[in-house]
């Protein structure tokens, strides 16, 4: 039964895709490197088993620097940021080849422990995911973990100054010891900013921090974004453009685990270079 | 029903166009009689399944709790015993030697023999058979317990032997031939005039009990085998939750998923389903074959035990495991938690309720066991309540199985009363599942 409707689908789906992959340039349009890169990333190649979801992706992230990465579903886009801070290691089938260093170390070096390297590159997840504990210890978590506060005192300052810096603090200074699930939407991605720059990490990730929130809540974050750019590096993975456009200094665009286009935000969408960026961000496909 | 569709498809492709709003709604009315009917007919069925289930689940109940409710209780004598310290303790040190040395038998039949008007030789023989065995030990233990008593006259509260009991019960009837009933005629004298002095009552069976194994029914409790069960239980949840919890969390999330962690998946899997004595055997061979330990202790039988529940606990521990969100571990990982601590910190916690749900079902699982526990030996008549772990036991299924052979009318009922007591524990454990379960969660 479902034969012919499958290769009708098929078609429909594989025709312009099959346009597109002959368009996609063998090198990235746009300058990958930076003056003072936090991050680097050389000729990297992410499998999935046998599947290529990274293909020889090359780019620097600058610091204190917001780069935003596009790009339509299934690009690889959050395959790469999840590369940033080894978080696929948990993923059995997953293989890397090519170098990613943060400060000039590679961090999939042999002898490289993910447990420092994820309090340096933290990540604030798609759908927010408060540990089910008081707010308190969810912000604390972090730095009781890394031995960050010797005194009580210590790290109650700690979790003051996150959650002042990620905006909560107003909000919750009265029920540090109620559950962080019963907050609201924003205010739990807002806690869980908070956990990630509680452990003072140099770079955050963040995927899709607001693809579940209201636009409310969205502007929140985005201002957040905007106010911790001063101190962190910021990667972030958005299916909003506009957001990319607000939020972002830099813009890189991928297409089918390929790298297609990076640079300023502003002339990536203003003036596009490839013919496939400007037809994602003019809304053509994607 | 595949075919038809796939023709249908085709025509209306073929057709090059789509059927109509109001033909499509059409369609979807001629066939919906057929799908109320059809959930009508399937809900009909769950009910009918449900129906036989409890029909089943009462006829069980009516026919135990029927038995079951009389079991906890038996007939007593009450008789004004004449504790003269001269027969009862020949030596005068008031110790357990001397009492055994000294007539207690004789001092309670005195009492028996003024109560009942019983004498000669055949009468006094007749009398006698009414009182249970046990009132000796209680009379010796009454003494122990407060020497004061000695040398007064005191109301004490015997037990009747088991036939007088069922005679009194109404299973022994008058009007059967003094040769066919197990009492006789002279002894129905007795009885009669003890109960219309009202000396005879029928009371909550303390026996029952804190008895232990007896072959005189009306002596016989479950003390020992509940004493049995609980340390046999006890062995085996030292043993199996920490392991299970152990293995699921290992399997679940850091053996590298390959052949040899297949294997031992599928066969903890089928463990789940080998025949509990296979595990009694098992026992029987290792530790009472190899190691040369004793036979009938908890301690084998909680090992026992704990094999068989094993698979239960890994196989539910593994399920509560997988059943945390990922996004929890993602969480601690993405803030630097090591492995082990995003286990320990977040995913155990949050996995708990489920685990002891699992123990506690694989708990009362193993309660109710029987048959590897009668390969190890711990269906010897012991008669002494197990002190330790190492101790001759046996466990509460166990004697009931033991009581079951047994002819006697009160072991019937003391059957039923002691498979009441099994239920009461299994109904708590399951409640305790439930109790657990429902009280972690709620937490956030």
């Amino acid at each position: 039964m479902g034969s012919l409707m499958d290769t009708q689908i098929m078609n429909i789906v594989d025709q312009p895709q099959s346009l597109e992959i002959s368009n996609i340039p063998s090198e990235t349009v746009g300058d990958v490197h930076v003056d003072h890169p936090r991050m680097t990333a050389r000729n990297v190649n992410v499998f999935y088993g046998d599947k290529c979801a990274i293909d020889d992706v090359t780019l620097d992230i600058a610091e204190k620097q917001v780069i935003s990465f596009i790009g339509p579903s299934g690009c690889g886009k959050s395959t790469f940021l999840r590369c940033l801070n080894r978080m696929n290691d948990t993923i059995d089938t997953c293989r890397i080849e090519g170098t990613i260093a943060l400060d000039g170390q590679d961090i999939y070096a042999p002898h490289v422990d993910v447990v420092p390297l994820r309090a340096r590159v933290g990540m604030v997840f798609q759908k927010p995911n408060p540990f089910p504990k008081s707010i308190y210890d969810n912000v604390a978590y972090g730095p009781r973990i890394h031995g960050l506060a010797s005194r009580r005192a210590e790290l109650d300052d700690i979790v003051e100054n996150s959650l002042v810096r990620a905006g909560l603090w107003d909000e919750v200074k009265d029920r540090l010891g109620q559950p962080g699930t019963g907050l609201s939407g924003g205010q739990q991605q807002r806690l869980c900013i908070a956990r990630a720059i509680a452990v003072s990490p140099e770079v955050i990730l963040m995927d899709e921090p607001c693809s579940a929130l209201d636009p409310i809540a969205t502007a929140r974050i985005e201002e957040l974004i905007h106010e911790l750019s001063a101190e962190f590096t910021i990667v972030i993975v958005t299916h909003s453009m506009q957001q990319a456009a607000r939020v972002s200094q830099r813009t890189a665009y991928f297409h089918l685990g390929k790298l297609v286009e990076v640079g300023e935000t502003e002339q990536i969408f203003t003036k596009p270079q490839h013919e496939m960026t400007h037809n994602y961000i003019t809304g053509r496909f994607g | 029903m595949t075919e038809t569709g796939m023709n249908n498809i085709g025509v209306d492709k073929a057709g090059g166009g789509m059927i109509s709003p109001q033909e499509a709604a059409a369609r979807v009315g001629a066939g919906l009689a057929a799908r109320r009917a059809c959930e009508k007919r399937f809900r009909a069925y769950g009910r009918i399944a449900i129906g036989i289930a409890l029909a089943f689940l009462v006829t069980l109940f009516v026919s135990i709790f029927s038995k079951g409710i009389p079991g906890f209780f038996q007939h007593y004598v009450t008789l004004d015993v004449t504790l003269d310290s001269a027969r009862l303790d020949p030596t005068g040190d008031l110790s357990v030697q001397s009492l055994y040395d000294g007539d207690a038998r004789g001092v309670i039949r005195a009492a028996l023999y003024d109560a009942t008007g019983a004498s000669g030789r055949s009468g006094r023989k007749a009398a006698g058979k009414i009182i249970s065995a046990g009132a000796e030990q209680r009379l010796r233990n009454a003494v122990l317990d407060n020497p004061a008593i000695l040398d007064t006259t005191q109301r004490m509260t015997f037990a009747v032997d088991d036939d007088v009991d069922s005679f009194l019960r109404g299973f022994i009837k008058r009007e059967t031939p003094e040769k066919d009933r197990r009492i006789n005629d002279r002894m129905i004298g007795y009885i009669d005039a003890l109960q219309e002095q009202g000396l005879i009552s029928f009371e909550f069976s303390d026996y029952l009990i804190f008895g232990s194994a007896s072959r005189n029914a009306e002596m016989a409790g479950i003390y020992g085998a509940l004493i049995g069960s609980l340390l046999t239980l006890a062995v085996c949840l030292v043993l199996s939750f920490p392991i299970g919890v152990a293995t699921a969390i290992y399997l679940e999330e850091f053996a590298p998923k390959n052949r040899i962690t297949e294997i031992i998946e599928i066969n903890i899997n089928n463990l789940a389903a080998v025949p509990s004595v296979v595990f009694g055997i098992l026992g029987l061979a290792i530790f009472i074959g190899i190691f040369g330990m004793p036979r009938s202790i908890p301690l084998i039988g909680g090992v026992v035990l704990a094999l068989m529940t094993l698979p239960t606990i890994i196989i539910s521990s593994r399920a509560a495991i997988r059943a945390v969100p990922p996004s929890i571990r993602d969480a601690a990982l993405g803030v630097g938690a090591s492995r082990v601590q995003t286990m320990l910190h977040h995913v155990v916690p949050l996995a708990m309720p489920g685990m002891l749900t699992g123990t506690i079902i694989g708990m009362a699982q193993a309660l109710g066991e029987t048959a590897p526990l009668l390969m190890i030996g711990m269906v010897a008549f012991i008669v002494d309540v197990p002190g330790s772990v190492t101790d001759p036991g046996t466990v509460l299924p166990v004697q009931i199985f033991m009581w079951a052979d047994f002819a006697e009318r009160m072991f019937v009922l003391k059957t039923s009363a002691a498979i009441m007591v099994l239920l009461a524990f299994l109904i708590l454990m399951n409640a305790a599942a439930i109790f657990v379960r429902k009280k972690l969660e709620r937490r956030w």
